[in-house]
C-alpha cells in the first residue's frame, strides 16, 4: 500500500495572498504533484480549527494553512491570530496521537507562485515519507 | 431555505487548457450523479456567448436556484458568471466555482489523479453551493465631501481638486504653516523655477478657496465610519471637532534621513557639514556663505545602503533609491557653480539616475558647468585647520582621494515619518517593508489602499519629486470622486451576521474586530453588525463561543460542507465512463 501511497492534502488558502500565489502558479504553469484540494477562504485568520482537525481525524494526510506575510494581512492581523492558533493545533493534534506535522502553516504571497509550487511538493514528500494517516486504517483505497 | 437546491455544474473545456489535462465529460458525468445537481454540462468555453446562453437557458428550463462553473479562477471570472446568473432572474450569490485551471489543468500532468482532483474540486463547489443563500448588496448614501490630511503640495493640489468640482474639502496640517518641504526650498529642479511661486499659488488658491476648510495646528486624533461616510475628530487648541466625509486623503509627506545615523560623515560634529535642505534654506538666506573654494556634495546619504548601524541592531538606513537626490545633487551644484564661479565644486556618488523628463539633461548641463563628478563612497569626513577633507575611494580610478572642502553637502535621503506608525494606525493602512504607506495594488491600484474610501498622494507612499507629488496627488483626488459623485456606495454582501438566538453578549467578537464593525444594542443586549465597515474577515466567527456570528458565503456549515467533500477520497473509486450530456 505504501509505494501506491498519495498522500491527500487539503489547503485552506487566504484569497488575497496565497491563493492568489497559487493562481499565479498556474499562469506561470509551474508543476507540482496534483495530492492537494484547496478551499479559499478570505483569511488565514477566519480557519476554524476544526476546518483543519476534522479531517485529518477522517484520515487526510495533512493540512495546509496559506497567508499572507506577517504585517501583509489584507485584514491586518489575521495571521497573528493563525498563527498563535497554528500552535494550538499542533497541540491537539499531538494530544490525538498524530504526528503534529501533518499540519503545515506557510506565508505566501500573490507574488510568490514559485514558492507556492514548492511547498506543495515539499509536503507532499514530507508526508510520504512519514507515510498514510494511521486514521486511513479504516478505509480501503 | 424554502426552496429545494436545485444545482446546474458547468464544466468548462477552456479551448484545450483544461479539457487536454482533465477528462472533462468524466468530470461531467461525475458532477452530475452528486446530490442536489440536476444538470451537468460540458462545454468548449464557458465565458463565451452561447457558453452564458447554455447557463441561462437551463436555468429557465430546469429552474435551476443554484450555478457551479468549474472553469478558470473565480479570480478571473467570478463577476462574469454572476452577472449571467443575475441576468437570469438568480441572485448573484447563488454561484460558486472550482478553479481547475489554475489550480488543476495548468499545474498538474494529464492522468487519473488530476481529473479526480477536478471531479473532488467540484464536488466541493456543489456542496457549497448547496448551502449558498441569495444576498442584497447594499446601497449606502454617502457624504459629499472630503477630508485631506497634511498640507504640503500634495495634499494641496488634492484639496483643490476636489474643491473645484464642488465638494468641501478640509485639510488637516499638523505644522503652522502650508506647503510641507516644497515650501523651504529655493529653486526646482528641472526647470529651476522659484520653488516660493510654485507653492505660492497653490497656498493662495487653498486658502481663497470657498470650498476649502484649512485646520492648520491640528491633529486627527479618531477616524471612525467606513468609505462614503466617515467621521473623522480633529483636535486644534484643545478642541475637538468631528468632520464628517464621504473619503479621506492621506497626503503626510516624509521627512529626510538623519545624518547623525552616519557618524563617520561629521554631521552635527563639523559646522561645514550639512544636508540638502539645510542649504535650500541657505540659498533662500543668500548671506551665509561666504566666497567658498572647495565645495562637496555627497549622493545618497541614507539611501541605497543596507549598512547596519549603532547598538541597537536595526538597520539605520534604507536599501531603497530615494529618487530625487540626485537630482537634488546636481540642482544645488549648478546653483553654486553660479554663485560662485570660482569655487571647485565635487559630486561624490555611487550612480547618477537621471531618469525623468528633462533630467538626463539637467545633470548633463551640471558637468557642463564644470560641476566635477567622481563615482566613489566617502569612508570619512576629518577636520583639517578651518576646513574639513573628505576622503573617498574613486572607484573609476581605483585610487584613496581625498578633497579639501568649506562646505560638505549630504543629499540626505526621503524616509517614512516617524509618525507614520501612528497615522497608519488611525487610518488602518497597511505599510510596506521599507515604512511607507502602502497602496491597494503597485501597478493597478496605486492610490488606493486596502481601506475603501481612503487614498494615498504624494511622499507619504514611496519617495517621489514634486511633478509625481502632483500627479499622485490630481490621481487620488479623481478616486476619491468616484464615490462622491456616484452619491452612493456599495457594501459587498458577504458580512457578518448574528444570531440573535444564540448570541449572549458577551462582546468576544468585537474585541477581534479590526474594523470596528460590532457594536452591542444597547437595548437588546446583542451584538449589530454595521454592513458598511464589515470587511468579511471573518475573525468575529472564530472568536464567537456560541457560533452566534458567522460570515455570509463563509459560514461554518458551508465551509465545512466543502471540507466533508474534499476529505471523503472514498467516493472517487467509482470508475466513469457514463456519457456526458
Ligand atoms: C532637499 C530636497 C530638495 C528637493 N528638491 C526638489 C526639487 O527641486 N524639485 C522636485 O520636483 N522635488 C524636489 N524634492 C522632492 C519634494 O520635496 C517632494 O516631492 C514634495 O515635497 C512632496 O510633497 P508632499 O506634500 O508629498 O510631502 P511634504 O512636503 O512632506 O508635506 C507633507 C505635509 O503633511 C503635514 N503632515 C504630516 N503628518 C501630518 C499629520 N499626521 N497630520 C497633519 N499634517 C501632517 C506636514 O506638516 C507637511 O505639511 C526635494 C526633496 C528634498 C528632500
Ligand atoms: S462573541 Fe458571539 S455571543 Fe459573544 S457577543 Fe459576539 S456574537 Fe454574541
Ligand atoms: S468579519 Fe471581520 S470585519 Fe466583519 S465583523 Fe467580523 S471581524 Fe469584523
Ligand atoms: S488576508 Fe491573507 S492572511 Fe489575512
Amino acid at each position: 500500500m505504501t509505494d501506491s501511497y498519495e498522500p491527500r492534502i487539503i489547503a485552506f488558502l487566504c484569497n488575497w495572498c496565497t491563493y492568489t500565489g497559487a493562481d499565479l502558479a498556474g499562469t506561470s504553469r509551474l508543476q507540482y504533484p496534483p495530492n492537494v484540494r484547496v478551499v479559499r477562504m478570505m483569511c488565514s485568520g477566519a480557519v476554524d480549527p476544526v476546518y483543519v482537525l476534522k479531517p485529518l481525524l477522517d484520515g487526510a494526510d495533512g493540512v495546509l494553512i496559506g497567508g499572507c506575510h506577517p504585517g501583509d494581512c489584507h485584514y491586518q492581523t489575521g495571521n497573528y491570530k493563525t498563527r498563535r492558533r497554528y500552535v494550538a493545533m499542533r497541540e491537539i493534534l499531538k494530544s490525538t496521537g498524530l504526528d503534529d506535522t501533518r499540519i503545515w502553516l506557510r506565508w505566501i504571497s500573490a507574488s510568490e507562485g514559485q514558492r507556492f509550487a514548492e511547498t506543495i511538493t515539499e509536503m507532499v514528500a514530507s508526508l510520504k515519507e512519514l507515510g498514510p494517516s494511521p486514521m486511513r486504517v479504516a478505509w480501503a483505497v | 431555505m424554502t426552496n429545494s437546491p436545485r444545482v446546474g455544474v458547468y464544466i468548462c473545456h477552456c479551448g484545450i487548457n483544461i479539457a487536454a489535462t482533465v477528462d472533462v465529460h468524466a468530470v461531467t458525468d461525475y458532477a452530475a450523479r452528486l446530490p442536489n445537481v440536476v444538470i451537468a454540462r460540458n462545454y468548449t468555453y464557458m465565458c463565451s456567448d452561447p457558453g452564458q446562453a447554455l447557463i441561462k437557458n437551463d436555468i429557465a428550463e430546469h429552474n435551476l436556484n443554484r450555478i457551479v462553473v468549474a472553469s478558470c479562477s473565480p479570480r478571473m471570472h467570478e463577476p462574469t458568471f454572476r452577472a449571467v446568473i443575475e441576468e437570469a432572474g438568480l441572485n448573484p450569490y447563488c454561484l460558486d466555482m472550482a478553479n481547475i485551471r489554475e489550480q488543476c489543468s495548468w499545474v498538474h500532468p494529464a492522468g487519473t489523479m488530476t481529473t479526480e482532483k477536478a471531479m473532488q474540486l467540484v464536488e466541493s463547489a456543489v456542496a457549497k453551493a448547496t448551502r449558498l443563500e441569495p444576498l442584497q448588496t447594499r446601497q449606502v448614501s454617502i457624504t459629499p465631501s472630503a477630508v485631506v490630511v497634511g498640507g504640503g503640495i500634495s495634499g494641496m493640489q488634492s484639496a483643490l481638486d476636489l474643491a473645484d468640482a464642488g465638494f468641501d474639502v478640509t485639510i488637516v496640517e499638523h505644522a503652522a504653516q502650508l506647503g510641507g518641504h516644497a515650501a523651504q526650498f529655493y529653486k526646482t529642479f528641472p526647470t529651476l523655477e522659484p520653488a516660493g511661486l510654485l507653492v505660492h499659488e497653490l497656498i493662495d488658491r487653498v486658502t481663497t478657496h470657498p470650498h476649502i476648510n484649512l485646520m492648520s495646528e491640528a491633529e486627527v486624533t479618531d477616524v471612525s465610519g467606513y468609505v462614503g461616510n466617515f467621521n473623522v475628530r480633529v483636535k486644534r487648541n484643545e478642541e475637538m471637532t468631528n468632520v464628517p466625509a464621504g473619503a479621506i486623503i492621506v497626503a503626510t509627506g516624509f521627512e529626510t534621513f538623519d545624518p547623525h545615523r552616519k557618524p563617520e560623515l561629521g554631521y552635527g560634529k563639523y559646522p561645514q557639514v550639512m544636508t540638502t535642505l539645510e542649504f535650500e534654506q541657505v540659498f533662500n538666506r543668500q548671506s551665509q556663505i561666504v566666497n567658498p573654494k572647495s565645495i562637496v556634495f555627497i549622493q545618497c546619504v541614507g539611501s541605497r545602503d543596507q549598512a547596519i548601524g549603532c547598538g541597537d541592531g536595526k538597520p539605520q538606513t534604507n536599501a531603497y533609491c530615494s529618487r530625487v537626490c540626485c537630482m537634488v545633487t546636481a540642482k544645488q551644484a549648478r546653483l553654486v557653480r553660479e554663485q560662485f564661479p570660482n569655487a571647485d565644486v565635487t559630486v561624490f556618488y555611487m550612480d547618477v539616475r537621471a531618469f525623468g523628463k528633462g533630467f538626463e539633461e539637467f545633470y548633463d548641463q551640471a558637468r557642463e558647468d564644470g560641476v566635477m563628478y567622481r563615482r566613489g563612497n566617502p569612508s570619512e569626513i576629518l577636520k583639517r585647520g578651518e576646513r574639513v577633507v573628505v576622503r573617498a575611494e574613486d572607484t573609476l580610478l581605483g585610487e584613496q582621494v581625498e578633497v579639501e572642502a568649506d562646505l560638505v553637502v549630504l543629499a540626505v535621503g526621503i524616509k517614512p515619518r516617524a509618525n507614520s506608525e501612528a497615522v497608519a494606525q488611525l487610518f488602518k493602512l497597511s505599510r510596506s517593508g521599507d515604512g511607507f504607506f502602502m497602496e491597494a495594488h503597485p501597478k493597478l491600484r496605486p492610490v488606493e489602499t486596502s481601506m475603501a474610501g481612503v487614498f494615498l498622494a504624494g511622499c507619504c507612499q514611496s519617495p517621489k519629486d514634486i511633478a509625481d507629488s502632483i500627479s499622485q496627488a490630481r490621481a487620488a483626488a479623481s478616486a476619491a470622486m468616484i464615490p462622491l459623485m456616484r452619491g452612493i456606495v456599495q457594501v459587498d454582501a458577504a458580512t457578518s451576521y448574528i444570531d440573535e438566538e444564540l448570541c449572549a453578549g458577551c462582546g468576544q467578537c468585537a474585541a477581534v474586530c479590526s474594523f470596528s464593525a460590532l457594536s452591542l444594542h444597547p437595548v437588546r443586549g446583542k451584538m449589530t453588525v454595521n454592513a458598511a465597515l464589515c470587511q468579511g474577515c471573518g475573525s468575529c466567527a472564530l472568536a464567537c463561543p456560541s457560533k452566534a456570528i458567522m460570515v455570509h458565503q463563509s459560514t461554518f456549515e458551508q465551509v465545512m460542507s466543502q471540507v466533508s467533500a474534499l476529505a471523503d477520497w472514498n467516493r472517487l473509486s467509482l470508475p466513469v465512463e457514463a456519457e456526458a450530456v
